[in-house]
């Protein structure tokens, strides 16, 4: 699925507020990457979403932010020369819905455990880039996320990994949701959801909706 | 190759939209490419200035160059085939490199077939001047497309031509009546599916960059005006008086492309740019190879 991109949602440029029981915006990092991807989930959803290029960009609407998969090392040196980082780690700081998706999870990561590089080091788990190895190592499949019974447990959720990381270890505070051969792939702590996996590139939009939910 | 390797493969390009790719021939360049925001580097012998400069056959890096730069960076390494070249193909699949490039950089293996992309689990990014050529590598397995641009020239134009031919072939495409499409497809000379998707959908199924003589943050910014997902630069960092500045120049103009404010101070002082050649001053046109 590969989609064009506008700036902001129909539904923000029109000033209407979509049919669901939420009322801000969604603020997608758009400095590098699969941005698109995901602003395509939310409008299937009808949740409002803009693009963050620059620091202006994040104004009072945004109430959650989606860091997109792309390259860690790209949007880490952008988050910072646009000025869109410290915004962004105060939402996080301030415990506000974030939801990092691959390159998204090394960003939120508290420490990688193969690059000295920490960004909003939120997520209290250490993981490992490109933990399959090269493009060949890129894999597809499926698991659930969550157990049956939890609030939020969703069964057989398709799992696409590009070049994909995984976590290595977890602390106190973050909760594995998704492991695939005995590694954690996806965390849930506080309003912050992370995947190593891209949920914006299949056509299942149940992890979007729980995101949108918290 | 399984749709589901093919999927993975369309996949990465997508992780890659918004970036830069850069030439790099060491892994000093590499680095320097990787701290400037590179999304991805090109693995090469010689960029592509200087491959027109030598003149000769012009073949696959050796691999061992190759695998000093996948140790050097953590992004994603390309390198180069020659069209048609299947055993480079092979060699460079079993280094486990991130995409090819069957480019007609090089000097064409083969001056009727491409390489059946469909037949590597490996991915492959291919030039092409229109829609046509695009949708014809794509059939083949392509997993990415760029313009072919005119390599190591420093000149833009025809970059700038490709990009436009294929965005006014994609509208006239759309514009089409449903039972017009067959037409289109037999005059294009591409399977009637992917006419048809493009006829849907009004883009290509995989990401398109620019390439071809991009040499500053402003050509990067055009290229994006025009459409591009993201941009190839090839001679135009290292080439350049002052690589390491040019090349995270051209990162942030990549990602924010309509910002004329940032591209005015993005502009500034980055020393002197690679001095090019214009297009009617060359002898080879390389985008003439493999249509």
């Amino acid at each position: 699925m590969v989609v064009a991109v506008e700036y902001i949602s129909k539904e923000e440029s029109d000033g209407v507020e979509s049919g669901q029981d939420r009322h801000g915006v969604t603020g997608i990092l758009a400095v590098q990457g699969a941005f698109a991807e995901h602003a395509a989930v939310l409008d299937r959803l009808g949740a409002p979403w803009k693009l963050l290029r620059a620091a202006e960009d994040f104004d009072d609407s945004i109430d959650r932010v989606i860091l997109p998969g792309g390259e860690s090392t790209t949007q880490g040196k952008l988050l910072h020369s646009t000025g869109l980082f410290e915004p962004i780690a105060e939402h996080i700081k301030a415990g506000k819905p974030v939801f990092g998706t691959c390159a998204g999870m090394i960003l939120l990561a508290k420490r990688l455990d193969n690059d000295e590089h920490v960004y909003f080091g939120a997520l209290d788990a250490v993981v490992r880039r490109n933990a399959y190895g090269r493009q060949l190592g890129s894999f597809a499949a499926t698991a659930d996320f969550g157990e049956p019974g939890d609030a939020g447990y969703i069964k057989d959720f398709p799992l696409v990994f590009i070049r994909g990381p995984y976590v290595v270890s977890v602390g106190g505070s973050a909760r594995v949701e998704t492991e695939v051969d005995g590694h954690p792939v996806a965390l849930r702590q506080g309003g912050i959801l992370a995947t190593a996996f891209h949920p914006e590139l299949t056509d299942d939009t149940r992890l979007h909706e729980l995101f949108l939910s918290l | 190759m399984t749709q589901n390797r093919a999927e993975l493969n369309r996949n990465l390009a997508q992780m890659l939209k918004g970036g830069v790719i850069m030439d790099v021939t060491t892994p000093e360049q590499a680095k320097i490419a990787q701290d400037a925001g590179a999304c991805a580097v090109m693995a090469l012998e010689r960029i592509p200035a200087d491959i027109r400069a030598a003149g000769g056959v012009s073949r696959m890096s050796d691999p061992a160059m190759i695998k000093g730069i996948q140790e050097a960076v953590s992004i994603p390494v390309m390198a180069k085939v020659r069209i048609g070249h299947i055993a480079e193909a092979r060699i460079l699949q079993a280094i486990d490199i991130d995409y090819i490039d069957e480019s007609e950089v090089l000097s064409p293996a083969d001056d009727v077939y491409h390489i059946d992309k469909n037949r590597f689990d490996v991915p492959f990014v291919c030039g092409a001047k229109n829609l046509g050529e695009a949708l014809r590598r794509i059939a083949e397995g392509a997993a990415m497309i760029r313009t072919k641009g005119e390599p190591g020239t420093g000149d833009v134009i025809q970059a700038v031509r490709h990009m436009r031919t294929m965005n006014k072939q994609i509208h006239e495409l759309v514009s089409l009546r449903d039972d017009e499409v067959y037409e289109a497809a037999k005059q294009l000379a591409v399977p009637y599916d992917l006419a048809r998707y493009v006829h849907d959908n009004g883009r290509l199924p995989v990401v398109n960059f620019a390439a071809g003589g991009v040499a500053t943050p402003a050509d990067a910014a055009l290229m994006m005006e025009l459409g591009a997902e993201g941009v190839f630069v090839g001679s135009g960092i290292f080439k350049s008086g002052d690589p390491a500045k040019r090349a995270a120049a051209i990162v942030k103009a990549t990602a924010n492309w309509q910002d004329a404010d940032l591209l005015a101070r993005l502009s500034e002082n980055l020393g002197e740019a690679m001095v090019g050649i214009n297009e009617d001053e060359i002898q080879t046109i390389m985008a003439a190879r493999g249509e």
